[in-house]
Formats: structure tokens, sequence, C-alpha cells
């Protein structure tokens, strides 16, 4: 119990203080890192939650595909950043005082707040103990049975992110010799005999 | 202290989320870091939905936090997309900038 407080408070620590970075950091290529670092100590969270599953998916499709795409974006477009954070102290003031007003309340809520008697007995899908069923497998158990529908609709929604992107960056080159294999297929008279003209070539 | 409840959970995810909120302030001008802000704030949603997921004992918070995660990484991929484009055809990407989404 004491280790897992501990991990807790680094875990918390490290995150909170990535944050801090993402949002203050110079250049956002070390932003982009930094939101690295919150998402794995997001996982580490996840983790001590029991909720491997999510902890992992946290791991391979943030770090993994965004936050990888998102340094991608940020080094291949070619971007004065130190223009762009001008007026950042004009905007400090305002920002401060509605983040700290919305810290206020969110941190009130959590306060002032309590657990309904026979909460945990109206669970929707209550989860099965950890020794019996892996968290993997009850979630699985979940997707494919009464969320197959939500689950298929997320597909399509990742499909849907893939073509629009795909679409939208393609861009068709005019000055790029392709091979054009339809064309080549298409000709007809492939073969055929010339008389060429000596020290002439066709 | 070193028992940890659903409070200290909450109160994370709830700095988290407000350092989503101060970044977008702070960084006016700057979509790319305005959109890891935003994945800032999702994070501290999927901790939250994670969390009482965790301590409610029901596994519904955390079928939720996936498909949140699948609609976060499809905007990521979008909106990167976007960025891409419009830095193509105008140059620059200053939030002041982007009045007019027309190519």
């Amino acid at each position: 119990m004491i280790v897992q407080g501990l991990l807790f408070y680094l875990f918390a620590a490290v995150a909170i203080a990535s944050g801090v970075m993402v949002i203050s950091a110079r250049n956002p290529v070390h932003s982009v890192l930094f939101l690295i670092v919150a998402f794995f100590n997001g996982a580490g969270l996840f983790l001590l939650l029991g909720a491997e599953f999510l902890a992992m998916i946290l791991v391979i499709v943030y770090v993994g595909a965004v936050a990888v795409l998102f340094l991608f974006v940020v080094m291949m477009l070619d971007i004065n950043f130190a223009e762009l954070r001008q007026g950042f102290l004009n905007y400090l003031p305002i920002g401060g005082v509605i983040g700290l007003l919305l810290l206020v309340e969110l941190v009130l809520v959590v306060a002032g707040w309590g657990m309904a008697p026979g909460a945990t007995a109206a669970a929707a899908a209550p989860a099965p103990a950890i020794d019996a069923v892996t968290n993997t497998r009850a979630l699985g158990a979940l997707f494919y049975t009464r969320y197959i529908y939500l689950f298929q609709t997320a597909g399509l929604i990742l499909l849907v992110a893939m073509i629009g992107a795909i679409v939208l960056t393609l861009r068709r080159r005019k000055d790029v010799r392709r091979q054009d294999i339809a064309a080549q297929v298409a000709r007809g008279r492939t073969v055929e005999l010339r008389d060429v003209p000596t020290r002439g070539g066709v | 202290m070193l028992q940890i409840g659903l409070g200290h959970y909450l109160t994370v995810a709830a700095i988290l989320f407000t350092l989503g909120i101060f970044g977008i302030f702070l960084n006016r001008k700057n979509v790319i870091v305005i959109l890891m802000s935003i994945e800032l704030m999702l994070l501290a949603v999927n901790i939250n939905l994670v969390a009482f997921s965790a301590f409610l004992g029901d596994l519904i918070g955390q079928v939720f936090a996936m498909f949140v995660l699948t609609v976060a990484a499809a905007e990521a991929a979008v909106g990167l997309a976007i960025l891409v484009v419009y830095f193509r055809n105008r140059g620059t990407i200053a939030v002041e900038d982007i009045d007019v989404l027309k190519g």
C-alpha cells in the first residue's frame, strides 16, 4: 500500500510538471516531448488503478502514434515559433485568473463530492475480480458483446479520419513522371516492325 | 496520507484539465500547442473516467475512456492534416491569420 501511494505521488507529480512544461516550453518540439512524458505518467496512473489494457493502449496510441504525428508536423512546418510566442505574457494574467477560478471550482466539486449509498450495487457492468478474469479479457467481453455496435462505430470513425487525413494532405505533383500502368496496358500495337535508316535511330 | 482514494485521482485530473485550459489561453497564437493542450485535457478526462471505473467497480468507465481515446486520435490526425494543408497554402499558422479556411 505504501509503495502504491508513493508511486501515485511520483506519477502525479511528474504528469503535472510535464503538463506545465507542455504549455510553457519555448520550443514546440520540447512541448511534444513533455506531452509524451505526461502520457507515460498517465499510463502509470491507469496501471495503479488496475486498468492495464487502457494503460497499454495509451502508450501505444498516444506515445506511438499521436505524439509522433505531432512531432512530425512540428518539424515539417517551417514556422518562426518565436514570433508565435509574442504576447505570451499579455495573456498570462487573464489566463491565470480563469485557470485559477476553474481549478478552485473543480477542487470544490471534488471536496464536496460523496458517493451515493448503493452506487456500487448499481454498476451497469460490474468488474470481475482481478484474480479471476484479467482486465483485458473483461473489457473484451464487453466490447465484443454489449458494445459491438459502438466498437464498430469507433473503427469507422478511425477509418474516416484516416481517409480524411490522406485526402487532405495528398497532392498531385505535375513535375513528377509516374508509371501509368493502365496506359501501358491499353497501348494497341505493342510490337511493330520499322525500317530504321542506317545511323538514324528510331 | 499514503492511502490513495478517488479524490486524489480526481484532483490530479482537475489540475491537468486546468493546465490544458491555461495552455489555450497562454499560447493563443500557436495552433499546435493549442492542439496539445486539448490532448492534455482529454487525458484528464480519461483519468477521471478510469478512476471512477476503478473505485465504483464498473467497467463501463473504461469502455467509455477507450472511445474517448479513439475520437481523440481521430481528431488529432484530422486537425494536423488541416494544419499541414493550411500551411502549404498560406505559409503561416498564426491563429489570427486563420480567419478564412477557404483554400
